[in-house]
Order: structure tokens, then sequence, then C-alpha cells
């Protein structure tokens, strides 16, 4: 899933700093599994924020909603009637969400709530972590079904590097170095020769230096599915 | 190993026998060409060939390349290291033509240390292609004369490649087998990084000698004399990738802090007389960090004076 973090309550009271009457749209997609973006979380920011300024003696009116998803039409298009009602809007969902508001409604104000991070998964209760760079060519049955791309600081091909120290990467001591993990697994299992020679330079026009990216299923398009 | 690749003064060196002896050089954080040139004096006729170091520790410094032709306008011959962090593979292929134009024929292929070391941290960094790649892009570059996508080169780049091994970084068991792709790409010699730990390193090039990689690649050992104990300490703490015994470290202490540094040559001198009779080893890579003026006296109590003219 798409994983994210919240923005401070500071950062968003100063987005809406001049704003009286608000809406913070959630997302039942990704944001409320990693629990940054859900109804539970649109309450307490709609709580926190009317208490901040309340003390401010700058009262707030704040509604809030969520979107089955944000990053669909169809569902940004249920608050159509009710949009513009508000001074701004803060979305709660990945950086998609935003977007998708701001194209569907051109005169209003949508302010990110959260900072978009990684795709990733939960590995232990209240931790994320990276696994995907969405760099469009995945060969991770190369690497034991781990990926270097995302996994490696600096996206080695043909690892481990020099700073690679009990199973830790050089750049700190609570990141792993998937180069360990990809040699040992190897070594493991007898596949060492996996590991033999020089792998192939990366094609990054799959990736998002080839410009942004566009996935298209024509069966799809053309509506015969 | 016998047609010269390069022509470099390194490669004529080794592959005429003789125990080389390399030096290294970083260039100034500023644009300081006098202090850099007097740096160089301290290195002029005591080593072979000089390594020029490319924004080590990711702390931005004058360029390699610049920096290598200053270099050669010196009468040094220069070792331009080029790090897969700070360029593309644009920006590689044309330093590569550029730094051959320049007169360079040694290239040392490495991946950098992460910029979270430097003083940029903030910095995007490139990692486009890898050091393995590297090596393999300036060996297609000299013996094919093709760009990476195989266009023709009109003058190929003619370098001498380089790469690095730290046999002090895990997985230890698969250090040699990556010692032994650097070489599959293309490495004609190699140099290690500092070594301190002799147990580990001996056992090392045993490994490296029973797969015969000696004999493919030229393996230059290391070598940083430490000042005094602070300076072991401190790297062994915050250097990624150094493995610094306790007993080395309890050396240096054991001694008066007026005598620490002879202590740390001490142990370098010893380290070179066992480099110069160990199977597999062609050499030693001399890395007196910012200890330059301390060489000219290294290199002769570790009697590799005067250094072959080939």
């Amino acid at each position: 899933m798409i994983v994210a973090d919240r923005k401070s309550l500071q950062e968003i009271l100063a987005m809406v700093k001049d704003d009286k009457k608000i809406l913070i749209v959630g997302c039942k997609g990704c944001v409320t599994v990693c629990n940054v973006g859900g109804l539970k979380e649109v309450e307490i920011l709609a709580s926190s924020m009317k208490i901040a300024r309340k003390k401010e003696g700058n009262p707030i009116d704040i509604d809030i909603n969520v979107l089955e998803r944000q990053c669909d039409n169809e569902y940004v298009a249920e608050i159509s009637e009710s949009v513009n009602d508000y001074d701004a809007v803060i979305s709660l969902a990945c950086g998609v969400g935003p977007q998708f508001l701001s194209e569907m409604y051109k005169d209003q104000t949508f302010y990110p709530g959260v900072n978009t991070t990684f795709f990733g998964g939960a590995t232990q209760h209240g931790v994320w972590e990276e696994r995907c760079a969405g760099c469009g060519t995945c060969a991770i049955h190369n690497f034991g079904g781990l990926c270097p791309i995302a996994r490696c600081a600096k996206s080695l091909m043909n690892g481990p590097c020099g700073g690679s120290s009990n199973g830790v990467c050089e750049i700190n001591k609570d990141t792993d170095c998937i180069w360990d993990a990809i040699v040992r697994k190897k070594m493991e299992a007898g596949e060492l020769e996996d590991l033999m020679g020089v792998k192939g330079i990366k094609d990054w026009r799959t990736a998002r230096h080839g410009g942004p990216r566009r996935s298209i299923r024509e069966e799809l398009v053309q509506g015969n599915i | 190993m016998s047609e010269l690749k390069s022509g470099s003064n390194l490669e004529k060196v080794l592959t005429a026998g003789h125990f080389a002896f390399t030096g290294e050089c970083g260039p100034p954080k500023g644009a300081n060409v006098e202090h850099l040139i007097e740096k160089f004096q301290y290195l002029k006729g005591n080593v072979d060939a000089v390594n020029i170091t490319d924004n080590q520790t990711a702390v931005v410094r004058m360029s390699s390349l610049a920096a290598s032709k200053l270099m050669i306008d010196e009468g040094l011959e220069p070792n331009f290291q080029m790090v897969c962090r700070d360029r593309n593979r644009l920006a590689m292929m044309s330093d590569i033509l550029g730094a051959h134009a320049l007169g360079i024929r040694n290239m040392l292929c490495l991946s950098g240390d992460h910029q979270t070391f430097g003083n940029h941290p903030q910095a995007k960094n490139v990692h486009d292609i890898d050091s393995m790649q590297l090596i393999a892009l300036v060996k297609k570059m000299r013996d094919e004369g093709k760009f990476m996508n195989d266009e023709d080169i009109d003058v190929p780049p003619k370098m001498f490649i380089g790469a690095a091994c730290n046999p002090f970084a895990d997985p230890y068991e698969y250090r040699v087998y990556r010692l032994a792709n650097k070489i599959t790409a293309g490495a004609d010699f190699i140099q290690t990084q500092c070594i301190f730990n002799m147990d580990k390193f001996r056992d090392f090039m045993k490994k490296v000698v029973d797969m015969g990689l000696h004999e493919k690649c030229y393996i230059l050992a290391g070598v940083t004399p430490m000042k005094n104990a602070g300076m072991a300490n401190f790297m062994s703490k915050y250097v990624p990738g150094m493995d610094i015994p306790d007993s080395l470290i309890n050396r240096l202490k054991s001694v008066d802090k007026r005598d620490q540094a002879e202590e740390g040559i001490k142990f370098a001198l010893e380290q070179i007389e066992e480099f110069k009779e160990m199977e597999g080893v062609a050499g030693v890579h001399m890395m007196a960090i910012e200890w330059e003026h301390r060489v000219p006296e290294i290199a002769e109590r570790a009697k590799v004076l005067p250094r072959p003219v080939v």
C-alpha cells in the first residue's frame, strides 16, 4: 500500500490560519490501513484543530467526510454539492487524493494533511517499511525476492557496498542492509552462482526518469471489459 | 597482462613486476590551488600514482577531474576517482572522455559514501549505475570503443581500471566473490579499504589466492597510518566499513600521546613489510589522510624508494 505520515498540527493549522470553515476529507484506502487518513484520524485532527483554534480565540468550523477512495473520480464526485461551501479543504489521502480533488474542483483550495512516503507494509504494529520504488521493471526474482532498488540506500544492482556491517546499512543502524539479506539467502540456498557476474544496467525510463507515467489497459478503455 | 591497456605509469610499474606504492590526495574545500600543489610535492617521486578523491565522505571539494589535471601539470600521475553518487551515465562517460583528453590514464571506480555522511545530506543522489557497472563501462569504452548505448567512440579513452575492495565489510564470506565480480567486470587493479585487522586480511588474501584472483588483477593493500589513538577511535566509530582491532587502539594508547604518531607509523611500516611478502599482494596503497607531508618519510622507512622508472 501507499504509506503516509500525518503532517504536524502546527503545519496544518498554518495552512488554514485565515479560514473560518473547512472540510477535512479522509480516504478509506491505503491511508486508513496505515492509520493516517481514515475516519478515526479525520476525527482526531478535526478535534485537535478546533481545540487549538478555540484556544487562540479564533474558532473554526470543521466538517468531516471520508471517501471510499480519493484516487477515483467516481468517489471524488460525491462531495460536488458541498465542496464550495468551505473556505478550504484538507485531504488526509496520499498525494493522489488532493490532486484528484484539485483537478475536479478548480475553484477550491485543497491542502495535503499528510506526507506521502512510500510503497510498503507494516512489519509490526505501528511500523511500516518501504518495499517498492515503483521503478516500472520488477526484477525482484533475481534478488531472492528482495528489492535492491527500493531497499538499498544506493540502489545497487551489484551489492553489497563496502559500508555493509553486521547486516546493517552504513547510513544508520536502524536500516537493514538488503544486500546482506540477498547474499545470505542466496548462499544459504546454494545459489551463489546467481550473484556471479555483473547485473545489467537498469533502464530507468520505466521509472519516474522517463517522465510522468501512464498505464493504459486498452480493453478497459474500449469498454470491452 | 602483457599488452599495456592505458600505458599509465602505474600500469607499467605493475606489469614490470615491481611492488607498487600509490598515494592519495584529497582536493581542497575551495579553489586553493597553491595548497593542493604543496601537497603534491610531498608525493612527487615517492609514489607511482596518486588517487585524487571524488567528494570523499560526500563532502564537497574541488572536482577530482580538475585536481587530477593540476596534478599532471605538476608532473605526477593521478588515479582519477569517480563515484556513482554524483553523476549519471551521461556525465560519467563525458568525464571519462574528458579525463583521457586531459592525459589521465588511471581511474578508480567507486559507489561513493552515502550523502548522509557529508555536508549536503539534503542532496538527491544519482546511482544511475553502480560501481560494478561503471567498471564494465570504462572497459567497454576502452576495449570496444563504444558508449554504453553501443554507439562508436571516435577516439576511445584508455584507462587502467581500478576498483575498491573492502574485505572488512559484511557478509565477509561473500567479499571474495564480489571481488571476483569486479575483476570479471574489468578491474585491472584493486585498492583495498584501509587494513588494520591483519588476521582477517591474511585470511582474505588466502581466499583470493585460492581462487586465483591475484593472477587476473593487481591487488594493492590499503594502509593508513594512525596519527593517534583518537583517530583510531574516531575511524572505528564513524567511518563506514572500518575494522580497527582493540589491540591496535590499545597499542597506540600504551605510548605517550606525543609518541602515538610514531607508533602509528611503526604499525604501518610493519604492515608494509608483511605485504611485500604476502602472496597475491602487488603493492601498497598509502592513504595518509591529511598527512601527505609524512609520506616521504614513510616511503623512505618502508624502503620503497626510489620508485622504479619504467
